[in-house]
């Protein structure tokens, strides 16, 4: 049936896109992909960075025409009638452009004005779109004041004031936490329903494509899979385990034991226990490992065909050339009362913590529970209003040098200089950490090794990609051996094997005895921690091993909550409670 | 609603939160309201070649009654500060200290000399500051006639002889006031800021933060973008006149002698220039940076320099006068002079309004085809 | 100690680098210091010459014809027309035809040969007033010039006048050009290094790398020092093109000890760069940080004596210009380059750009750390 074929709202035919770079080099971000998205429903772009998804997205939207191929849209050539296709569409993207110096109903009118909302549809558009994003309250303060989660509902509710044909969202997720993740997908998945919309939506949250209905897996600007989700997962079939050590290592160990074997295909640590992906039907060998068979969901089944794709990863067992001096048991990171106030705002209320030495802390918390500014406070980066702090034993805003030469700090935005190369950057931050000479040499090496940063010695950083970026920050705050590492969401929009590769090396360092403090959005990354703070209104509601966290959200179904389970649930919990008290 | 409706009402929204982000931000304010005045102050009070209280030496090596009567008639003046001293050697060494911008010397046989008719004063001026020193030299000059000149009628009178006397007349600014002159250029600067500077920075900001991707998915047009970034500044440029001439009349009393409505059609012609050089620019420039020192360059640079406002155009190199016709603002300092003092004189002012409407039209023309709703 | 020095220059290094490292700053940071001093060279002069004027000769007589041959011959005037009425005169200056009229009264002869006083009047256009000054005093000069010949030559008995010899110190001819180069050594050197200074510290807070630099071992007076020596050293270059510029495409001569100038120099731009680390840590942004640096280098140049004299100013702006160190630098490059002074003539402007780099480098420095973010 053509002529049915032909109303789908996208159908994308061998679209070719090559950009250049600035040093002249081409990239080469789409390669003949072809796919079509059916009316009212859900499809979700998956793959690592740089697999083109957001040039496929803004193709989509008219923003960037193909070199060859056909995209139409609605029935338009989205290239030729880009005016036409911008009128009945809605995008979001990765960045969206909120005007930070706005207020959010000043944000609101702009969109609703820019599609021709006339006053009476606002009456009935507006009250509903505040309520599905909880912005009701808020329409007076400036977007820029809002926190990340709430910025995101923002950018929707402004793609979706037109009620858009087509709503295209762009990693709409990344560096959301938990609670507003799920808000967020409820509004989207309402607007399918409801609206009779259709969605195509980029994620590098695995997890979130479970309830699309069809999934694309893009990968070097190729589509290498593309089904429903249940049939992306059922590739995996047969293949994934929950496994448990017999000598009763921690699911941490155990995770980095096994993810390096050849026959695995992916393991993450997972209620306790270590969820394995085989690449074949049967089992590495191992007597120390006892397995369990599981039904497999997308993100095995992606891992599985991603991990078939790509090849061998490098070896992310990172050895340090000195072990820091480990007194075992000994604090390295110590929290008083902790208090922080922006005007009338309490920011950060009396929180207390300590972190031992070689441990893996987390700080975990909705956007604006205080986890950054703590953050900050500890790195030095901003004074605390009240209470005691103290990391390697000084407080590092008050500390001599010598002080801040003990910590490295990867931040959550890439922040090393854009505009200098690989090699330029790393020669810099080692001088900056008073490295020099022959060690100096060393160290550089080391890291450009460890990082596999070699052949991107002389590019400018700034044009790396993703994961790379990512790369080259952990080995600039590693050049000096620190001994305490800060890492604020370093895998926040990181492709799930980036992160698989990042915590590897976490995990290394953390067995050689480095302290690492991480704050993170992803609840399985949470599994990685030795304990976890769980933080919301600036006030430490949880504080323990993942094990004892888990256990405070018992599920009724009597299964083992996952981390993110029993975060929602620890928070929700809180929640309520101040609203009765309120 | 009509094609046409929409396109206005999304215009207008676009506008309405240009206008937002315009009062949210101080530096912009700065640059609208406190720098025309700012400017208008220091042009006003501070640029001046006006000379008062030159520091003078004056070395009397005879004193007579010829000298003491010559000191007095210079300590008179107002244009001098005399300091008398006995030596040469000691006014030299004042000049080389700065103490003293020049020196008069009396000869020892003046009076003998100035009985003769043929007197010679000696005046030497520190030449660093060459312009200074020239109106300084005028000045001892005439000092030194007029004291002739009474001296002549204190005394017996002296034979009439062949002369020539200059009647000096200075149209349109008969007391000869350098304020006069300079408003133009206060009125220049502060459209080239608000016009180019301040409107290829925004545009540049909307690049870096990522603002236009989520814009340009929407209906919106180019054109509709173009005219949101052009209404408020020009509306700013308009206020920024307003300030400029209402400050210039009640702090200096400048007059204006042509009409209202021509001096607000004119600084519309070249507001619109600069604000399409702006928008050019921000279409070749992504970055705040680079967008801010083209600005400069291309259009700051020349509008104080090249207009003609403080340095006249007519005695630069014909290769540098050919330049200064590329740049908008030696019209509009041109156009700007005759309507404050000379009035409207349409053979002046019709060419540069002509001129400024074209360039105005080719600019926005360009910036129209060059902006495009395309990432990357 | 040792690891301070490393430290700061490391930073110094990597500063450098990311300024000069494409091709397009490389050009954007030397090419317009030669363009400006080329082009300011030329444009910034008072010096006047083709002043277009129009004559009107009442008295059509063997002097008069003189008089407008001496006027045409001198070299400052060119004759743009020849008017026959008084009528014509309004339309010849408000059309900016002619900046100035010279009218020669009926009997300018007769009066001459009879020993008395003739008459002749000068119009000019006062909407550049200065011109129109400097024009007049001009033709005052030929006048003059003029009527002693005329005495000579008709055997009149000369004034009992009082002769002006004058005599030019450090610039013989009164050539603007002379005072207004070596100005602009300071001048330019200014605008650019201060413009650099502000968004240097302003573009890594927008681009998070401010932070990552806090969190190293940097004390932030390393910071400061490590981010004002490679401005200043850039300005350095640039204050030798336009010195260059000066003195082998000008050719004006220089008078002074370079030791003195390149340390004087040195000075001054520790003051500017370190009102540029000042705006630069109150700026929130780029956008703040450009606009700051405009607002405040604008002003500085016109209260700087660049182009009329700080003296000529009203008592409390002249108070005011204390704290511009351009108003210094010109001054100093002025005595230097032409009047070849030694230091202690210099010492005033010294101790002040001192005191000036002295107040906003430490201020900048407890910024970085102490500005909330």
């Amino acid at each position: 049936m053509p002529v049915r074929e032909k109303a789908q709202p996208v159908e994308i035919e061998r679209v070719h896109k090559t950009f250049r770079r600035e040093n002249g080099d081409t990239v080469k971000a789409l390669a003949g992909v072809s796919f079509t998205a059916q009316h009212n429903t859900l499809t979700a772009l998956v793959g690592p960075d740089g697999g083109g998804k957001t040039t496929l997205l803004r193709m989509i939207a008219g923003l960037v025409a193909a070199d060859e191929g056909s995209a139409c849209v609605l029935g338009m050539d989205a290239a030729a009638d880009a005016q036409t296709v911008q009128e009945r569409i809605g995008y979001m993207p990765q960045k969206f452009g909120l005007y930070e110096d706005l207020t959010v109903q000043q944000n609101l009118d702009l969109y609703a004005d820019l599609h021709g909302i006339g006053i009476a549809a606002r009456q009935t558009i507006y009250p509903r779109l505040m309520q599905m994003t909880a912005l009701g309250p808020f329409t007076r303060r400036l977007a820029g004041l809002l926190s990340g989660g709430m910025k995101q509902k923002l950018g929707l509710a402004c793609t979706l004031v037109s009620s858009p044909d087509l709503l295209l969202l762009d990693e709409p997720t990344v560096g959301v936490d938990p609670l507003s993740r799920r808000e967020l997908w409820e509004i989207v998945r309402r607007q399918v329903r409801e609206s009779g919309m259709t969605v195509i939506a980029s994620t590098s949250y695995l997890d979130e494509a479970e309830f699309f209905d069809h999934t694309i897996a893009l990968h070097l600007g190729k589509v290498l899979a593309e089904g429903r989700p249940q049939e992306i997962a059922a590739r995996a079939a047969g293949r994934v385990f929950m496994a448990s050590s017999a000598t009763k290592a921690t699911a941490r160990a155990l995770q980095s034991r096994l993810f390096r074997q050849p026959e695995i295909a992916d393991a993450v640590p997972e209620a306790g226990l270590v969820r394995v992906v085989t690449h074949e039907a049967e089992l590495p060998r191992n007597e120390n490992v006892i397995y369990a068979p599981v039904t497999p969901r997308f993100e095995d089944g992606f891992m599985l065909l991603f991990r078939a794709a790509v090849g061998d990863i490098q070896a992310t067992a990172i050895k340090l050339e000195h072990r820091p001096e480990n007194a075992p048991a000994e604090t390295a990171v110590e929290v008083r009362d902790l208090l922080r106030t922006f005007g009338d705002f309490v920011a950060v209320n009396h929180v207390s913590f300590d972190v031992r030495r070689g441990e893996i802390y987390g700080l975990l918390g909705p956007n604006g529970a205080g986890k950054s500014t703590t953050f900050r406070m500890l790195c030095g980066l901003i004074p605390a209003t009240g209470g005691q702090l103290r990391v390697a034993g000084a407080d590092l805003r008050t500390s001599r040098a010598e002080a801040r030469a003990k910590l490295g700090y990867v931040a959550q935005k890439f922040s090393l200089y854009g505009d200098l190369s690989v090699d330029e950057n790393l020669d810099f931050f080692a001088s900056a950490y008073g490295l020099r000479g022959d060690r100096k040499r060393t160290r550089i090496a080391w890291a450009k090794a460890q990082f596999d940063l070699g052949a991107m010695a002389t590019l400018p950083s700034g044009q790396l990609p993703g994961g790379y970026k990512q790369r080259l920050a952990m080995a600039a705050a590693l050049l000096h051996e620190p001994e305490i590492l800060f890492l604020d969401e370093a895998t926040s929009g990181a492709d799930p094997l980036a992160r698989r590769e990042f915590w590897g090396r976490i995990t290394a360092l953390a067995e050689q005895g480095v302290t690492v403090i991480v704050t993170t959005h992803f609840m399985e990354e949470a599994e990685y921690c030795d304990r976890v703070i769980i933080m919301d209104g600036g006030v430490a509601l949880a504080e323990g091993s993942p094990e004892n966290i888990r256990a405070r959200a018992k599920r009724s179904d009597g299964h083992e909550p996952t981390m993110e389970d029993a975060f929602i649930a620890i928070v929700e919990a809180s929640r309520q409670d101040l609203r009765k008290a309120a | 609603m009509s094609e046409r409706q929409q396109g206005i009402r999304r215009t207008l929204a676009m506008t309405r939160k240009e206008t937002w982000q315009i009062l949210r931000d101080p530096s912009a304010i700065a640059i609208g309201v406190v720098l025309p005045l700012l400017m208008l102050i220091l042009f006003g009070y501070g640029l001046s070649f006006d000379i008062k209280n030159l520091p003078v030496a004056v070395v009397v090596e005879h004193s007579s009654a010829d000298t003491s009567s010559a000191v007095s008639a210079l300590r008179l003046s107002p244009w001098f500060a005399v300091h008398q001293v006995g030596t040469m050697n000691e006014a030299e060494q004042m000049m080389t200290e700065h103490k003293v911008n020049a020196i008069l010397r009396f000869p020892p046989n003046f009076s003998r000399d100035l009985a003769r008719g043929d007197a010679t004063l000696l005046v030497a001026v520190n030449a660093t500051d060459a312009n200074t020193a020239r109106i300084a030299l005028a000045y001892v000059t005439g000092a030194i006639g007029i004291w002739q000149a009474r001296d002549a009628k204190d005394g017996m009178t002296v034979p009439e002889i062949a002369n020539i006397a200059i009647e000096s007349r200075m149209w349109f600014n008969e007391t000869n006031q350098s304020q006069w002159f300079l408003v133009p250029g206060v009125i220049v600067m502060v459209m080239t800021l608000i016009g180019a500077l301040l409107t290829s920075l925004v545009i540049a900001r909307e690049w870096e933060r990522g603002t236009f991707e989520a814009l340009f998915a929407t209906p919106v047009r180019p054109s509709e973008i173009l005219l949101s970034k052009t209404i408020p500044y020009f509306v700013m440029g308009m206020l920024g006149l307003a300030f400029s001439v209402a400050g210039s009349q009640l702090l200096f009393g400048v007059p204006l002698r042509g009409s209202l409505w021509l001096l607000i059609v004119v600084s519309s012609l070249y507001l619109l220039v600069a604000l399409g050089i702006g928008l050019v620019i921000s279409s070749v420039s992504k970055s705040q940076f680079l967008s801010n020192q083209l600005t400069f360059l291309v259009t700051f640079l020349p509008a104080i320099m090249l207009s003609g406002f403080i340095f006249d155009i007519r005695s630069m190199p014909v290769a540098l006068q050919l330049i200064t016709h590329i740049f908008p603002a030696r019209y509009f300092v041109n156009s700007l002079q005759t309507i404050f003092l000379a009035g409207d004189v349409w053979p002046v002012i019709l060419p540069d309004a002509a001129i400024l409407a074209v360039m105005a039209a080719v600019l926005m023309r360009i910036a129209v085809k060059s902006t495009r709703k395309r990432i990357a | 100690m040792s690891e301070t020095l490393y430290r700061i220059v490391a930073l110094f290094r990597k500063e450098l680098l990311a300024i000069l490292k494409d091709a397009q700053s490389r050009v954007t940071v030397f090419l317009p210091p030669i363009l400006q001093c080329l082009i300011f060279g030329y444009a910034a002069s008072f010096d006047l010459n083709h002043v277009p004027y129009a004559v009107l000769d009442r008295d059509h007589s063997g002097a008069s014809r003189a008089l407008v041959a001496a006027i045409d011959g001198n070299g400052y005037f060119e004759r743009v027309a020849t008017l026959q009425k008084a009528s014509e005169i309004p339309e010849q200056i408000t059309e900016k035809r002619a900046t100035l009229v010279v009218v020669i009264d009926k009997d300018f002869e007769r009066q001459l040969m009879a020993g008395k006083t003739a008459k002749v009047q000068v119009i000019a256009d006062g909407r550049n007033t200065n011109t129109a000054g400097t024009a007049q005093g001009y033709i005052s000069a030929i006048v003059a010039d003029f009527s002693r010949k005329w005495r000579n030559d008709n055997g009149h008995a000369a004034p009992p006048g009082v002769q002006v010899i004058a005599r030019a110190w450090y610039n013989p001819n009164f050539e603007t050009r002379w005072n207004m180069i070596p100005s602009l050594i300071g001048a330019i050197t200014m605008m650019m290094t201060m413009i650099l200074t502000a968004m240097s510290v302003a573009r890594e807070r927008e681009a998070g790398t401010f932070e990552q630099l806090l969190v190293t071992p940097y004390r932030p007076y390393e910071i400061m020092v490590g981010k004002a020596l490679p401005c200043m050293l850039i300005g350095l270059i640039q204050a030798t093109l336009v010195l260059l510029v000066a003195q082998l495409w000008f050719r004006i001569p220089f008078a002074g000890s370079y030791l003195i100038l390149y340390l004087s120099l040195i000075e001054f731009l520790a003051a500017s760069v370190g009102i540029g680390l000042f705006i630069s840590s109150i700026a929130k942004n780029m956008q703040q940080a450009m606009i700051g640096s405009v607002v405040v280098i604008m002003p500085f140049m016109l209260m700087s004596g660049l182009t009329t004299p700080i003296m000529n100013m009203p008592k409390i702006l002249q108070y005011l210009t204390a704290i511009n160190p351009l108003r210094y630098a010109i001054s100093m490059t002025r005595q230097i380059y032409l009047e070849a002074a030694g230091i202690a003539q210099l010492l005033p402007e010294m101790l002040s750009l001192l005191a000036i780099a002295a107040v906003t480098l430490p201020i900048a420095a407890w910024m970085f750390r102490n500005r909330l973010a």
